[in-house]
């Protein structure tokens, strides 16, 4: 058990942050410091091919594929690098963190040489189609339905929760390729161009007056039959491969913009006093314990090596950290009083911290609600037994 | 950076918890609380057969080498059984404070029957301590297993000195304690004459270190237990034709139990590498580990009585075993709000 990085590891930790730093303050410096996913998208579209470039973009991938084969403690010295020079938040990271990991997983030959590069060079954004209106928690039953003809697939049906859907090139989508099928079975995992006409996206207003979200509806969309991951009725295996992506390193770069929050809130508490009530010391010590706890809690998941075992440390990763940033955004509402209440402009448009308190209810529902996560803590990680299905 | 055990630690893992489990059975553990807390035979078995007790001290000292992550592991598994044992005040307290802050001739002295088993020693602290020269003055209300201390090491905030349990002027007084594992002693001291260690910041910072870790570690095994036989009885137990598991209500405690169960982990380990790797951060972790852990194993342990309904409430079942040493933890060598307010001090410096 070590927790130490070696002087190459911090070398490697140098060059990162001086290559970083010097973007921030050169040609990006006007994206430095942003916190919304949703602002500059046209400037950050940029920054992603910058990163490409400088093949900064997916380091963890194989160098063949744009990468540059990092190491463990590579990845998570450069996520912590990243977000510490106030770099904002990946808009390709559905592209980095899942499609490519999932067509390097199961894509052919063909395929990965088709996307890999354009997803590493940033020059191809993806975004996620899986929940649908009637298929949230239960994402088995997605009834979007995909029928091949003359050699395409077309589509049909409608997609939610399609975050950054509006600024992306591509999008996969789980179609029920089987008719009459049920559940996890007849599905199939498709990936489309956005820009075609049997695609429309209709953003959707969120609690903090923000349009992140989006539905996206398909009508005879088109998609390439070459375009299909695996084999028709292999959707579920892969998408579930997929969601397994979703724990990477890249949580730790995610924990260094919770870092930044937490700082402001002390900063905040500092500024107007509420650091010497006594009470909100105890619970700013709780976020930074918790915080902290999260880090190593990532470390352990990352460095676990033994996948005969179930991870405990990986299986409750999500709601712990969801769980956390909801009691920190309430922490920020606290701190900063009525004054929190109140946005500079006449826009309704919120600073870091209110926009921390309302954005963060989000965190506890999408990518498994708490209640399904403790569900599955229960079933995978105790052995209990499954929740009753209803018929389908 | 490697975050996981390596596989020798994971062996040293794999003995003491089968040494344990073994022999640190409910019917000894609750002979030893009808008597002083200790069960005599577990303690020898521990020292001489599984020659556990030196780790953490190191080689120079007659250890077995080894740090805080190897003593954690040991404290994790002894835990997990509620073992009575004078781990805490002969070892990771008053061994390490002896290690660290004594001569080369008061580790000769007093380390090989501490190590061995033959001495047992009870830490005391008490902040209101009156040292005239070494001649000490002073009360500790709750000094865990005093009773059965041969060997006191007692600190003030600035002072560490041994002191015989029999000396002229010590009065040892055995509390009825409601964790009857590990009973509270009253120690009075009324001009006893100490030896003080050579070094009594060194030591007293060392036995903090490893008490805090030692009990996060016990906490984390505790808790781990309290949610492994819950789980179990809940797969047997059938209500209303169903394994009571079946039922999300039950469920969602059983996984917020592992959720905290999984970071109090992060925490023990973190805590016990970054003291063993001299970190910036241990400082603060050693705070974390303690508070945390104890919260998570009070919490699961509480849970263990509701999720086991009425045979949980009983004296028979175990469950108030863990329930009575996770709430003893708790107030062990500081309170979780103690704890977090040094850590707020480090983040936020003092309150105006």
């Amino acid at each position: 058990m070590k927790l130490g990085f070696s002087p190459e590891e911090e070398l490697f930790r140098k060059e990162c942050a001086d290559w970083l730093n010097a973007e921030m303050a050169g040609e990006f410096r006007d994206i430095k410091g942003i916190t919304k996913l949703t602002a500059s998208p046209e400037r950050r579209k940029e920054w992603e091919q910058r990163l490409g470039e400088a093949r900064w973009g997916c380091i963890g991938w194989p160098s063949a594929w744009g990468g540059r084969d990092a190491t463990l403690a590579q990845q998570v010295i450069f996520a912590e690098e990243y977000a510490r020079a106030g770099v904002p938040g990946r808009v390709n990271h559905i592209g980095i963190e899942l499609a490519g990991p999932t067509i390097l997983a199961f894509g052919t030959e063909e395929q990965k040489q088709r996307f890999l590069p354009d997803i590493a060079a940033g020059k191809t954004i993806f975004c996620q189609g899986f929940s649908e209106p009637g298929a949230g928690s239960d994402l088995a039953s997605v009834r979007t339905k995909g029928r091949l003809e003359d050699g395409e697939w077309l589509v049909n049906g409608q997609k939610i929760w399609t975050s950054l859907a509006h600024i992306s090139d591509w999008i996969f989508v789980v179609t029920r390729t089987e008719e009459g099928s049920k559940g996890p079975k007849g599905l199939t995992f498709l990936m489309m161009p956005i820009d075609q006409p049997g695609i429309e996206i209709r953003g959707i207003k969120q609690i903090n007056g923000d349009a992140e979200f989006n539905e996206t509806f398909f009508t005879d969309a088109r998609c390439a039959a070459d375009s299909m991951i695996g084999a028709v009725g292999d959707g579920w295996k892969i998408a579930m491969g997929l969601l397994a992506f979703e724990r990477g390193v890249s949580t730790l770069g995610q924990q260094m913009g919770f870092r930044n929050e937490l700082d402001e809130i002390i900063a905040a508490a500092k500024a107007n006093g509420a650091a010497n009530d006594p009470l909100i010391r105890q619970r700013i010590a709780r976020a930074e314990i918790g915080l902290r706890l999260m880090r190593y809690g990532a470390l352990r998941m990352l460095s676990n090596t033994d996948h005969s075992k179930i991870d405990g440390a990986a299986l409750t990763y999500k709601i712990q950290w969801a769980s956390w940033r909801r009691s920190l955004g309430e922490l920020a509402m606290d701190v900063l009083g009525q004054g929190g209440e109140v946005a500079e402009g006449s826009e309704y448009e919120w600073d870091t911290l209110p926009n921390l308190f309302l954005y963060s209810r989000a965190d506890t529902i999408y990518g498994g609600t708490n209640q399904i996560q403790r569900n599955l803590i229960a079933e995978r990680g105790l052995g209990m037994p499954r929740e009753p299905r209803g018929d389908v | 950076m490697h975050f996981v055990l390596t596989e020798e630690q994971a062996m040293i893992g794999e003995t003491a918890r089968a040494f344990f489990a073994e022999n640190a059975t409910s019917e000894r553990t609750r002979a030893a609380m009808a008597a002083d807390g200790i069960d005599a035979a577990l303690w020898s078995a521990f020292c001489h057969e599984l020659g556990l007790s030196g780790i953490g001290i190191p080689e120079s000292a007659g250890g077995a080498g080894l740090g805080l992550v190897e003593l954690a592991i040991i404290a994790e598994a002894a835990g997990a059984q509620v073992a009575a044992l004078p781990m805490l005040g002969s070892l990771a307290l008053s061994a390490q404070a002896i290690a660290a802050g004594g001569s080369a001739e008061q580790q000769a002295a007093h380390l090989p029957g501490l190590l061995s088993g033959e001495t047992i020693a009870a830490y005391v602290h008490d902040a209101g301590l009156t040292a005239d020269g070494d001649t000490l003055t002073g009360e500790a209300g709750f000094v865990a297993h005093g009773a059965s201390a041969q060997l006191l090491v007692v600190t003030s905030n600035t002072g560490a000195w041994i002191v015989p349990a029999d000396a002229p002027g010590v009065t040892v007084t055995a509390l009825t304690t409601m964790d009857q594992t590990r009973p509270y002693a009253r120690v009075t001291l009324a001009g006893a004459a100490g030896e003080p260690l050579a070094d009594a910041a060194a030591g007293i910072a060392a036995a903090h270190r490893a008490g805090f870790v030692t009990l996060a570690a016990e906490a984390l095994g505790g808790a781990q237990a309290c949610l492994d036989r819950t789980a179990s009885y809940a797969k047997e137990r059938v209500q209303f034709g169903r394994a009571i598991g079946s039922f999300q209500a039950y469920k969602h405690r059983l996984a917020d139990m592992m959720i905290e169960i999984e970071q109090a982990r992060s925490a023990v380990y973190w805590a016990a590498c970054a003291a063993d790797e001299g970190s910036d951060e241990a400082a603060l972790a050693v705070h974390a580990a303690k508070s945390f852990a104890a919260d998570t194993y009070f919490m699961c342990a509480g849970n263990m009585i509701q999720l086991h309904g009425g045979i949980g409430f009983t004296w028979e079942h175990d469950s108030h075993l863990f329930f009575k040493r996770a709430r003893a933890i708790q107030s062990m060598l500081g309170s979780g709000n103690w704890h977090r307010k040094q850590v707020a001090t480090m983040i936020l410096g003092e309150a105006a």
